[in-house]
């Protein structure tokens, strides 16, 4: 990692009473895919509208491709392709001309960039006469992608473009921004589903405003202090309140059709807990030990500063 | 430039595939030029009289027949109790009372004059004050009559009178379609103008395109003049299509250079539009863009002159109508289609007309942002 593609030091942001952003600091290398994890309202769309020049930071640098937000803006707009979480392209423009739209606007046109867009345009090229209001969610997204990468840029911000999606067109659009990847584009993406943080290089955990995080995801889970162990029941939602109240358990989460209980290593042995719940009358129960998945180290790292 | 055209493309690409708009284009200025130039006369006609003759004389059947003949009165009844005609305009069925007391031709004959009373509604102080103006003209009239009837020679040598003629200029039939067509024309625009392009601006905030707009390398003025130039082409399309209207149904007469018309209301569309555009970098919403300016334009219609004098408002209000961009421009309409003023005629209303738009278009482009 030589010069960073996105550059932020001590950025803070502030609106009104509320710290959106609270001295961010963090470096994103040229054609890496560089997620942002956390839950709304962590900072995440304001850190993307600083680095695409929408919003003005209240103090910090951050540079893009060596470009300063605020002094080259400029630049910053012709090298970097945005799609904001609302879906904002016009509705009432059928596919195609928003994607000429773009291109026009950016000066240039669809033919000399199409085989950028191409693998990601084919797919709804058969409704390139469809108004956009009328293409369901994945295919919006699809020409959203479209729409921010026409002009060819260096660096993409993807804000929050999986959700609403469907779960197989979240996938198919994962597989797109690895092959995005492959092409040299920096991609920064922020995403609230804690699944998808595998599929970046690296990730940051953000919480309130600050970055609790920078690791990759197979850093984050081998980086986890706790043991698992997954508990099947019959009757999952009183078997999530018992295992809370059991000695030693750290913390409880539903997962799936299994709860995940983290606990101290010692502090817990899987045959006393069986025995426990069977005590409490539950049925079918079933205990395995289990490796941590990224979901359960955000977790983790999420409600820690809490506990405080 | 290519920029700028292929937004203006965009534009009206949305202008037109947007259902409500072309009903707004078409048709609204044709409903409203026939409504309203019909509905909004001064031209009192039917002032619906009660007649009280207790003289019941021939000289006061001659003033009542006067009434009568009149195109503006309609006698509705006639009655021998004022209490009872006064009733009648109490509940609003009448305008006016003429009341003519029992000795009114004796005293005329044996007295040289008499009088008679007028009772006008005037609850609308305006057509009250035309009433009594038309009742005063017929009276008058009668005056003369009965002076010319009842003198001897002798007599009519001692009295003087001056003869007064009239004649209407610039609108000699006093037709107030002529007079109404070019202030609606205004009207017309200016509700184009001002509603569609700052609603137009907002809208795209209110959906979101705005932030993908604003992150492309396209500048302020780019985007601007890619915006208000549709609406300032479709203003100046809807101004020629009413005027083609109020010439094929008002036969409105024509007087002055159309170039003039055109050039001042190029002018003028540039003041409305960054009005607009001023009005949407204010707002959020749609609505909040409507209501802010309904406002407007409301204060800006009822004292721009079109349905009243300006030079009856008191000088304060006269004052702060220099603000009003609608009275320039019904102003120079009136005068151009009407007088067939030229440039020189109308010039001091014209370059107000072009410091406001550098105004307002300044003023609106510097508050226009595409970072927040």
């Amino acid at each position: 990692m030589s010069v960073p593609s996105v550059h932020v030091q001590q950025l803070t942001k502030r609106f009104k009473d509320t710290l959106a952003l609270d001295d961010i600091s963090f470096d994103v290398g040229r054609g890496e895919l560089f997620g942002f994890i956390g839950p709304d309202g962590a900072g995440k769309t304001s850190l993307f509208r600083i680095l695409t020049t929408l919003l003005l930071a209240d103090a910090g640098i951050c540079t893009v491709e060596g470009f300063d937000v605020v002094k080259d803006y400029r630049q910053i707009r012709k090298i970097s392709g945005y799609m904001p979480g609302k879906f904002s392209l016009y509705q009432d423009l059928t596919v195609e001309e928003n994607l000429k739209f773009f291109a026009t606007i950016f000066g240039t046109t669809i033919r000399e960039n199409y085989d950028l867009v191409k693998e990601i345009y084919q797919q709804i090229e058969p409704f390139k006469n469809r108004k956009a209001g009328k293409l369901s969610g994945g295919m919006k997204q699809k020409l959203a992608l479209s729409c921010a990468m026409i002009h060819k840029p260096e660096v993409l911000f993807l804000d929050e473009p999986t959700t609403g999606v469907d779960a197989v067109s979240r996938l198919e659009f994962w597989e797109m921004l690895k092959r995005l990847k492959a092409s040299g584009i920096t991609i920064l993406v922020s995403t609230p589903y804690m699944d998808e943080a595998s599929l970046c290089d690296r990730v940051a955990l953000m919480q309130s405003g600050r970055i609790m995080t920078i690791s990759t995801p197979q850093e984050v889970i081998s980086n986890y202090p706790l043991s698992l162990l997954s508990v099947k029941s019959g009757d999952i939602y009183t078997l999530l309140g018992e295992l809370r109240e059991y000695p030693g358990v750290h913390s409880v989460y539903a997962f799936g059709q299994s709860a995940h209980v983290a606990y101290q290593k010692n502090d817990i042995t899987p045959e006393s807990l069986h025995f426990f719940l069977k005590s409490k009358g539950h049925k079918q129960v079933e205990i395995i030990e289990t490796v941590a998945n990224i979901e359960d180290c955000f977790m983790e790292l999420m409600t820690s500063p809490m506990k405080e | 430039m290519r920029t700028i055209l292929y937004i203006i493309q965009k534009e009206f690409l949305q202008v037109f595939r947007n259902k409500s708009m072309l009903p707004i284009i078409f048709i609204v200025p044709v409903f409203q030029l026939i409504i309203l130039v019909n509905a909004a006369t001064y031209e009192m006609k039917h002032i619906r009289v009660s007649v009280v003759d207790l003289d019941l004389s021939g000289t006061s059947r001659k003033l009542v027949s006067k009434l009568q003949g009149s195109p503006f009165y309609q006698i509705e009844g006639t009655t021998f109790s004022y209490l009872k005609a006064e009733d009648e305009m109490k509940r609003g069925n009448i305008d006016m009372i003429l009341h003519i007391p029992a000795d009114f031709e004796k005293k005329l004959l044996k007295e040289g004059h008499a009088k008679v009373q007028f009772v006008i509604n005037a609850i609308n102080g305006q057509s009250a004050g035309l009433t009594n103006a038309y009742s005063t003209m017929i009276l008058l009239d009668y005056n003369r009559e009965v002076l010319l009837e009842n003198a001897t020679p002798a007599m009519m040598a001692g009295v003087k009178t001056i003869q007064t003629d009239y004649s209407y200029w610039y609108n000699p039939k006093l037709n107030y379609k002529t007079y109404m067509v070019p202030g609606i024309l205004v009207l017309l625009i200016t509700i184009i103008g001002l509603l569609l392009s700052g609603m137009n601006i907002v809208r795209e905030m209110e959906i979101g395109t705005i932030e993908q707009i604003n992150v492309t390398p396209i500048n302020k003025i780019q985007f601007i003049t890619g915006k208000l130039m549709p609406f300032w082409i479709i203003g100046l399309f809807e101004l020629a299509f009413g005027l083609t209207i109020g010439k094929l149904l008002f036969n409105i007469p024509m007087e002055g250079s159309l170039g003039l018309i055109f050039l001042s209301a190029s002018v003028y569309l540039f003041v409305i539009l960054s009005f607009g555009l001023l009005i949407s970098t204010i707002t959020h919403t749609q609505q909040q863009a409507m209501l802010v300016s309904f406002f407007f334009m409301v204060v800006f219609i009822l004292m721009s002159g079109l349905f009243t004098s300006i030079e009856s408002m008191p000088l304060w209000a006269q004052n702060l109508d220099r603000l009003n961009p609608l009275m320039y421009f019904i102003k120079i309409m009136r005068m151009v289609l009407l007088k067939g003023s030229g440039f020189a005629d109308i010039s001091n209303y014209f370059w107000s007309m072009v410091i406001y738009a550098v105004c307002s278009l300044s003023l609106a482009i510097f508050r226009y942002r595409k970072v927040s």
